[in-house]
């Protein structure tokens, strides 16, 4: 009884120890931010209410189109990775592709955005790669043409690489939660009706797989809207979107326009809530719509468009990641490589000789800290679900699920300004120990989500069944449950590792610079770097993930080689 | 805080044993403050007196140097440094490789913002310009302290008055100086043979040739310099430009450089729809054949790029004719810093010829000094010489006097404002 009882108490702890983690700093980031856009700050001379900051802020030339472009990729980027990945499912549902795609998908979902954005770039850049091939040859261009390609003044290039990227992340939390709804089932009672693969599983399947995919939805929606660094690199200048504005105004020197920063951070949030409202309202509608033509019975509805852009959406993006990853390992270690020329006229190890000290101490600090993060928010995320299961009040995951969407939706740099405040407040010196508590408050949403899914997704009667034959709750959580869930899991792990080593803002403000992992050596080189050290440091940001998520799909096949359904992902 | 007197003895031996817990407190008092161990770790408080003392206070300190790290040359060099002040003062250097100078000021201001007076998480920051009058006007910098340094003389001060004036503000031994830098324009002489050497040559170019020039989208710093190089060009009266922005008729003086601007935008790569990011974008712009113009405000920057294989070995280096901006990069300590005496000892050294050199050197940093060479001795004076650049690339020596001087640092923000209000938006 006593290990019941430390059970129920670790799992009551791992609760409340979530939430905090989950809502203080987010909570607290944003209060930070709050007052010193009505004029109470240091920085400003007078302390009193004013909404001058505000009065700035709507008043700065294109603010609305800034506030346009970042709607713009939140929603296409959303929508459409969505609907490549719903087709791509329908299309290969029960069929043998899948096997092979997943195999794929991993390392294209561990190339990190900046990578991707860098390699999208240099891909589609009028003196790019696409272009070098086909010229002089096909074009006839002996100079790169002067085509506005990429920085795009309506987001569309960066929409592009969003998409590229969320495909695969949103493709994963699928393959995630599809054993959990019985898919194959599902699947088989409408084909045995008659109807076609896909049709089938766009009426059967869909339906009960897209409450699983919201929460992944709302974060890419978050994300692609939020996004700093995409932006930068891919994204228009003439207005730039509302996050890089914002970002110029906190950098600025100028102290007084911190002020106007804070607000436009303010008004960051308001815009990802709003874009995310914007989906939901879509949703309802296109939800009649579909459930109005679901009557009408139509064996084959559908069919042909899910065939023609899943297989074709599917194909684009991975063609498009993997040339971008194609190019990022050419430039890593080209020699001379000019317009109009294919590939680079030599090839060197002088990128990487230059890099290498620097990158095996930012590797151990970037290990390390992602090691940590990782370790505690997988104890905390498992016991706190254990106890939202056993618990008959619905309030820990309803609490839950808001709270999650803090740290995705607040724009990093407004709370993580006010959180380097408060830290200060507190006379806590920058280091190792306040940059795992930052990362944890990013790194616990998703693993959340990549978990929470199988998670509750999972049978009920396992536990009954265990219990009737005299299993501790403890003892079937660690033999039966955790096996069981093992592919969840260890992608869940993997995600964690993703999201640790490529945190930028978060490790550069919480670490008072002073922390170096790979993600803050990559940008630092990038502000100034040739493109061969860009190149160079994208492999090392990618190397990490996708170790991490080849480990996560393989040790199961590995462990489970005799059990077929327990390798997770298989329909 | 100040000593207390010790007290005199004159009340004898005579201790009343009431007095002996007043007394042994006393005694405390008087031990704690003649003790230097105690307060190692807080030097802000004692004032060293002689250079010698800042030296031996300094011993086996650790310095946070927040330094940009965009390039593989300053990181190489720092860690020269690192080993060099290791081994002759037994300090810890750190360089904290930056991304820009800003988020290092934005870090100072949250410490102040939180109270932290004493134990800043930055003892050294490289800086100039806005940022170094912004860190002065909201007193986040401690000093005086530069001129104290033994180095400085050789600097010759007296002689050079920018080693006195970052952007025509008074630095008052805020900041040391460390390395001078001005506006270089190159371009690939494979495609072009005469460059443009004024502004006006250089929109008759443009309109000639469109879509072979750009430059970076102000506020970035280099964009913010054309900016500037342009205006000092193209105004009547380039005087003004020295004084605050307040003293002078804003509109009257930039009306020809946004005349300038509106004519040379429409034949700029992408039309001016999309300007590069910053120097290095449009330094692979004209790595890629995008463009056959573009600057850079380190005048070693395109030989060591050439020399490094990512700029073709057809690049040449040139200043415009009527002069160039210039301007000195200095290295200040926060007002909170943690460890003020090593960050000056540092400081120092990097003033030091043998530092300087290396900072010269083509094969190291490749950049300029600060010092009057004519104050040092012959064999160092030899070893500056011997560095002159040979390479094609590199710019001439007859290239290299005629530098403007940095308008007012009002002028910057100012000046991108106007831009932003007028060009920011397609």
């Amino acid at each position: 009884m006593a290990s019941i009882n430390g059970m129920k108490h670790a799992q009551a702890i791992a609760s409340w120890l979530l939430l905090t983690l989950l809502a203080i700093p987010a909570l607290l980031g944003v209060a930070g931010i709050v007052l010193p856009s009505l004029g109470y700050s240091s920085w400003s001379s007078e302390e009193s209410l004013s909404l001058v900051a505000w009065q700035d802020l709507l008043g700065s030339p294109g603010i609305f189109h800034s506030v346009l472009l970042s709607v713009i990729p939140g929603l296409l980027s959303a929508l459409f990775a969505l609907m490549i990945v719903f087709s791509f499912l329908a299309t290969t549902a029960g069929g043998k592709t899948l096997n092979w795609v997943r195999r794929i998908t991993a390392p294209l979902l561990a190339l990190p955005h900046v990578a991707a954005a860098f390699g999208v770039a240099f891909l589609l850049a009028p003196s790019g790669f696409l272009l070098r091939l086909l010229s002089p040859a096909l074009s006839g261009w002996q100079r790169p043409p002067d085509l506005l390609i990429i920085n795009d003044p309506w987001a569309l290039s960066m929409t592009l690489a969003l998409i590229m990227k969320e495909v695969p992340f949103l493709l994963l939390m699928a393959l995630a939660a599809l054993p959990a709804i019985q898919a194959d089932k599902r699947l088989a009672v409408a084909r045995s009706l008659g109807y076609q693969r896909s049709t089938a599983w766009f009426w059967t399947v869909a339906p009960a797989l897209y409450p699983a995919m919201r929460l992944p939805l709302f974060a890419v929606i978050a994300y692609a809207s939020t996004s700093v660094e995409v932006a930068l690199i891919l994204g228009p200048s003439l207005p730039p979107p509302l996050s890089v504005r914002t970002l110029s105004w906190f950098s600025d020197p100028d102290l007084t326009l911190r002020a106007q920063a804070c607000a436009g951070a303010l008004l960051q949030v308001t815009v990802t809530v709003a874009t995310i409202g914007l989906w939901i309202l879509g949703e309802r509608i296109i939800g009649s719509l579909l459930g109005h033509l679901r009557q009408s019975g139509q064996r084959h509805f559908g069919a042909r468009t899910f065939n023609v852009l899943g297989r074709s959406g599917f194909l684009g993006t991975f063609t498009i990641l993997s040339l971008a990853l194609i190019v990022l390992v050419i430039q890593a270690f080209a020699g001379r490589w000019r317009f109009p020329a294919n590939l680079p006229d030599s090839f060197t190890l002088r990128h990487w000789s230059g890099q290498l000290p620097m990158l095996l101490e930012a590797m151990q600090t970037t290990l390390l800290i992602a090691a940590i993060t990782v370790t505690i928010a997988f104890v905390l995320i498992v016991l706190a679900l254990e106890q939202q299961i056993k618990s008959s009040r619905q309030l820990n995951h309803q609490l839950m699920l808001r709270l999650l969407y803090l740290p995705l939706l607040t724009p990093q740099i407004a709370f993580l300004f006010g959180y380097t405040v408060w830290l200060e407040k507190l006379k806590v010196a920058p280091g190792t120990f306040t940059v795992i508590l930052a990362h944890l408050v990013f790194v616990i949403p998703y693993m959340y989500l990549a978990l929470s899914g199988a998670y509750r997704g999972l049978d009920q009667r396992w536990s009954m069944l265990a219990a009737s034959l005299g299993v501790t709750p403890a003892r079937f959580l660690l033999r039966i449950k955790l096996p069981m869930l093992l592919a969840a899991l260890l992608s869940s792990l993997a995600i964690g590792l993703a999201v640790s080593s490529g945190l930028y803002l978060p490790t550069l403000l919480a670490g008072g610079g002073r922390v170096t992992t790979i993600t803050t050596e990559a940008l630092t080189m990038a502000a100034g770097g040739s493109r061969n050290t860009i190149a160079v440091w994208a492999m090392i940001q990618t190397a990490l993930p996708v170790l991490g998520f080849a480990m996560a799909l393989l040790v199961p096949k590995l462990i489970w080689r005799q059990r077929r359904g327990m390798e997770g992902f298989m329909q | 805080m100040t000593q207390k007197p010790i007290p005199s003895s004159a009340g004898g031996f005579a201790i009343h044993l009431k007095c002996l817990p007043f007394l042994v407190l006393l005694l405390g008092a008087v031990i704690t403050f003649q003790c230097p161990g105690l307060h190692a770790a807080d030097p802000s408080r004692s004032v060293p007196r002689t250079w010698q003392d800042t030296v031996t206070s300094a011993r086996g300190q650790m310095v946070y140097f927040h330094a940009w790290g965009g390039e593989q040359r300053n990181n190489d060099y720092l860690q020269w440094v690192a080993d060099q002040v290791q081994s002759l003062y037994q300090i810890e250097l750190q360089h904290v490789k930056i991304r820009d100078t800003a988020s290092a000021v934005s870090r100072v201001l949250a410490e102040k913002q939180a109270g932290n007076t004493l134990n800043g998480a930055i003892d050294l920051l490289w800086i100039n310009g806005e940022n170094f009058a912004s860190m002065r006007d909201n007193n986040l910098l401690y000093g005086p302290w530069a001129e104290q340094l033994p180095n400085f003389t050789l600097v010759n001060a007296p002689q050079y008055p920018e080693m006195r004036h970052d952007f025509s503000v008074p630095v008052e031994g805020y900041e040391a100086p460390w390395l001078r830098a001005h506006l270089v324009f190159y371009y690939d002489s494979a495609y072009l043979s005469a460059p443009p050497r004024s502004m006006r040559e250089l929109l008759a170019w443009a309109i000639a040739n469109p879509g072979e020039f750009t430059y970076p989208r102000p506020p970035d710093f280099l964009g913010s310099t054309f900016l500037k190089q342009a205006l000092i060009e193209l105004t009547r009266d380039p005087d003004v430009l020295q004084q605050p922005v307040s003293q002078s008729n804003f509109d009257a003086i930039t009306a020809p450089l946004w005349q300038f601007l509106d004519d040379l935008h429409p034949k700029l790569l992408r039309q001016g729809r999309a300007f590069p990011a910053n120097a290095p974008e449009m330094r692979r712009l004209l790595a890629d054949g995008e463009t056959l113009l573009a600057f850079s405000f380190n005048p070693n920057d395109p030989v060591n790029r050439v020399r490094q294989g990512e700029l073709p070995e057809s690049i040449r280096s040139y200043t415009m004719r009527s002069g160039t901006l210039a301007n000195v990069s200095f290295v200040a300590i926060p007002f909170n810093a943690t460890h003020k005496a090593a960050a000056q000892v540092v400081a120092n050294f990097l003033l030091s010829p043998e530092a300087q050199l290396r900072a010269q050197d083509p094969d190291h940093l490749g950049s300029s000094s600060v010092l009057d060479t004519s104050l040092l001795n012959r064999t160092q004076q030899d070893a500056f010489r011997a560095l002159t650049q040979k390479h094609p690339s590199a710019l001439p020596e007859s290239e290299q006097g005629n530098t403007l001087q940095e308008p007012h640092p009002d002028w910057m923000p100012a000046l991108e404002s106007a831009w932003m209000r007028r060009y920011g938006v397609n």
